[in-house]
């Protein structure tokens, strides 16, 4: 893991040349009015209990704050920060929630997923006010808990905590562009068939999203891995390793 | 001569399919997100178009500015905390 440490100022470097690139969310306008407001409506429920379970754990455990930072601030960078996929020529992000969830649990990482995205929609004219709650679903209620429970999966599955991780991170992303497929499918497909617009929507995705999804596992992965090397006992506190919390 | 003409006629075929191709790629952006090429694209086929964001930061340089202004806030947020966490906190544990 040493190599992790050695290229964090590279990653940090890279983060102060950006470029403005848009990608995943979806666009402001796109949901029409009433699937805007149902997608809020959906999304809500989660974000609310999201804010309870964080004030609560973080009363309980104040280390529990600075994960906050760490994984809140990961997902802000990660949602926004384009990564160029040679085999598709486009360009498309990760979506991180599936490493917040693990370690801030899966209403926490919706919260996380909300306020990066409002953030984005107000700042970086990336995504949308008015697409807010769809884009919620999709990459915070979505994205957190296909990642949480395949993380809990590969558990179950006695898989090492590396393979634990990737398959986190893996179905996390590929599941939030499913969710985004879904909304724009159920908003849109019109007289077409559901199913046919849906498919041939994520399919779109694919090209750019199957390399990227195998990047952000690898990357969820690397950093459980770290965690356990460095600080254990943050683990054993997430009840990672089936322990009770200390 | 003949031969020099159809050489240079050769030639400037080549330069102008080489400028039009250029001027064509100018106008296609390369590395385009996912958002053009499948959100809006799809969204514009089911006949739904994106409008601009209430507020347009796509201003010149201007969003450039802001997504330096927040990847380097985030990158500090985040290796404060790192550092918190991971070497501060790692070195408490230890003594």
């Amino acid at each position: 893991m040493k190599s992790l440490r050695h290229l964090l100022p590279l990653w940090a470097g890279l983060l102060l040349f950006p470029r403005p690139v848009f990608a995943m969310h979806i666009s402001e306008g796109i949901l029409p009015a009433g699937w805007a407001v149902f997608w809020f409506a959906v999304a809500a429920p989660f974000v609310a209990w999201g804010v309870r379970q964080i004030n609560r754990r973080k009363n309980a455990d104040p280390s529990y704050i600075p994960l906050i930072g760490i994984f809140g601030a990961a997902v802000f960078v990660f949602s926004c920060f384009p990564i160029p996929v040679p085999v598709a020529g486009s360009t498309a992000h990760p979506a991180g929630t599936g490493m917040s969830a693990i370690f801030l649990g899966p209403f926490a990482s919706v919260v996380v997923a909300f306020i990066s995205l409002l953030l984005q929609a107000l700042f970086l004219a990336h995504g949308g006010l008015t697409t807010l709650g769809g884009n919620t679903f999709s990459m915070g209620v979505m994205g957190s808990f296909s990642g949480y429970g395949a993380f809990r999966l590969g558990r179950l599955l006695h898989l090492n905590l590396f393979w634990s991780g990737f398959l986190a991170g893996l179905t996390a992303d590929l599941v939030t562009y499913f969710g985004t497929s879904f909304e724009m499918a159920l908003a849109l497909h019109g007289t077409q068939p559901f199913l046919s617009v849906l498919g041939q929507i994520y399919l779109a995705f694919m090209p750019t999203q199957i390399p990227l999804s195998l990047l952000e596992g690898a990357v969820t992965g690397g950093i459980i891995v770290y965690v356990q090397k460095h600080r254990p006992d943050i683990l054993r506190r997430l009840k990672v390793f089936g322990e009770a919390a200390s | 001569m003949r031969r020099f003409l159809i050489v240079v006629s050769m030639l400037l075929l080549l330069l102008t399919a080489a400028v039009a191709t250029a001027q064509e790629e100018e106008k296609k952006p390369k590395w385009p997100g996912v958002d053009e090429t499948v959100v809006e694209k799809y969204a514009k086929e089911l006949g739904r178009e994106a409008r601009a964001p209430f507020f347009d930061t796509d201003q010149g340089d201007l969003l450039l500015f802001l997504f330096a202004l927040a990847g380097g806030i985030g990158g500090f947020v985040m290796g404060y905390y790192w550092h918190k966490v991971f070497v501060a906190g790692k070195k408490d544990r230890e003594e």
